[in-house]
């Protein structure tokens, strides 16, 4: 619980940092080439209509499960108490979910707050960015068999030991 | 073009759709427990509000990127370095602020193709899935700098790893 609240100032001096970033970018690019731009700003109008229902969708879940489910069940799962097989259980859902990665940050941060351990929200995060279960067929197509299982089977393993490291330096 | 639109139309909605059954579930758990009405809204509202805060910003990077960094220059560059300048092409490249994973494996598949290390497209695929840039900063307002810099290094580690195990073993 308390890894995130103690944040609260922090963020704000992030977002203001992200949004000054885009909007420098923004004014580079329009002076640099102003018909690109104008394209670059459909597509981005485009693809947030088209993200806005799954972050909804998201948002509510997270809503759901920190408002509804008592945070002593969710930690007894996933908390200081949980061991190396909840750890296990979290990849293996985080390798087959497919989900937006800007989305699984927040997923992740709520899994935070309702008392996860850092071991197991970067164990969560991290296969679910680079282990893609649902993806894996067209990796096989595009890649090869062996490279795409390599890479997914590797991927799981430094994804479980980074998760490891970070819970014990964080 | 009218089976396109029908595709669309097959495709969009179900998250939609999704939105549509979590949201009819919702309403249903806050009637069946009034109590836990206001935690649950006040969740909802601090989550979206600060999404809101960097969202459109984040996806304004993407777009200006994804137009003016083209698939070809990354290509070019990624195929023609080698050792650890290879290493650290890969890894910029990778984490350029351009689409989903999927949209990489064709590209990947292309400099193979042409001769590029397996190490380095292995980096550089990692490096697409999990540190792109504006990921990294949703990730620095989620998760805060201490998990966003000690995640970032020791991917970046690990990853270098896997690249040379793979080359290794693939041969």
């Amino acid at each position: 619980m308390a890894y995130r609240y103690q944040k609260c100032d922090l963020m704000i001096d992030t977002s203001l940092f992200i949004n000054a970033f885009a909007l420098i970018s923004l004014v580079y690019a329009y002076h640099h080439d102003r018909e690109r731009t104008k394209e670059a700003l459909i597509k981005t109008a485009n693809s947030f209509i088209h993200i806005m229902p799954t972050i909804l969708a998201i948002i509510v879940f997270i809503g759901l499960l920190l408002g509804l489910i008592p945070p002593a069940r969710i930690s007894m799962l996933i908390g200081e108490q949980s061991g190396i097989n909840a750890v296990m259980m979290v990849a293996v859902i985080g390798s087959f979910l497919h989900i937006p990665a800007l989305i699984s940050f927040p997923l992740t941060a709520s899994l935070l707050d309702a008392g996860a351990t850092v071991t197991i929200a970067a164990v969560f995060i991290t296969t679910l960015t680079m282990v893609g279960m649902v993806t894996l067929p067209l990796e096989i197509r595009e890649m090869g068999r062996k490279m795409a299982l390599l890479r997914n089977g590797i991927s799981f393993c430094i994804a479980i030991m980074i998760a490891l490291i970070m819970g014990m330096i964080l | 073009m009218k089976q396109e639109n029908e595709n669309q139309k097959v495709r969009i909605p179900f998250d939609v759709i999704a939105l549509l059954v979590l949201l009819v579930l919702t309403f249903a758990l806050l009637s069946a427990y009034p109590e836990k009405r206001d935690p649950v809204t006040a969740v909802f509202a601090s989550y979206l509000l600060e999404m809101m805060l960097i969202l459109p910003a984040v996806m304004v990077i993407m777009g200006l990127f994804s137009v003016f960094v083209s698939d070809k220059a990354v290509v070019k560059h990624l195929g023609q370095s080698s050792g650890m300048r290879g290493f650290f092409t890969a890894l910029f490249f990778g984490s350029l602020p351009t689409g989903p994973l999927y949209v990489a494996f064709p590209m990947a598949s292309a400099m193979l193709s042409k001769g590029a290390r397996i190490s380095n497209i292995v980096v550089f695929l990692s490096a697409w899935a999990c540190i792109k840039m504006p990921q990294e900063l949703v990730e620095l307002q989620f998760l805060g700098p201490e998990f966003m810099v000690a995640r970032l290094i020791l991917t970046i580690i690990f990853v270098g790893l896997m690249g040379i195990i793979i080359e290794w073993v693939h041969g």
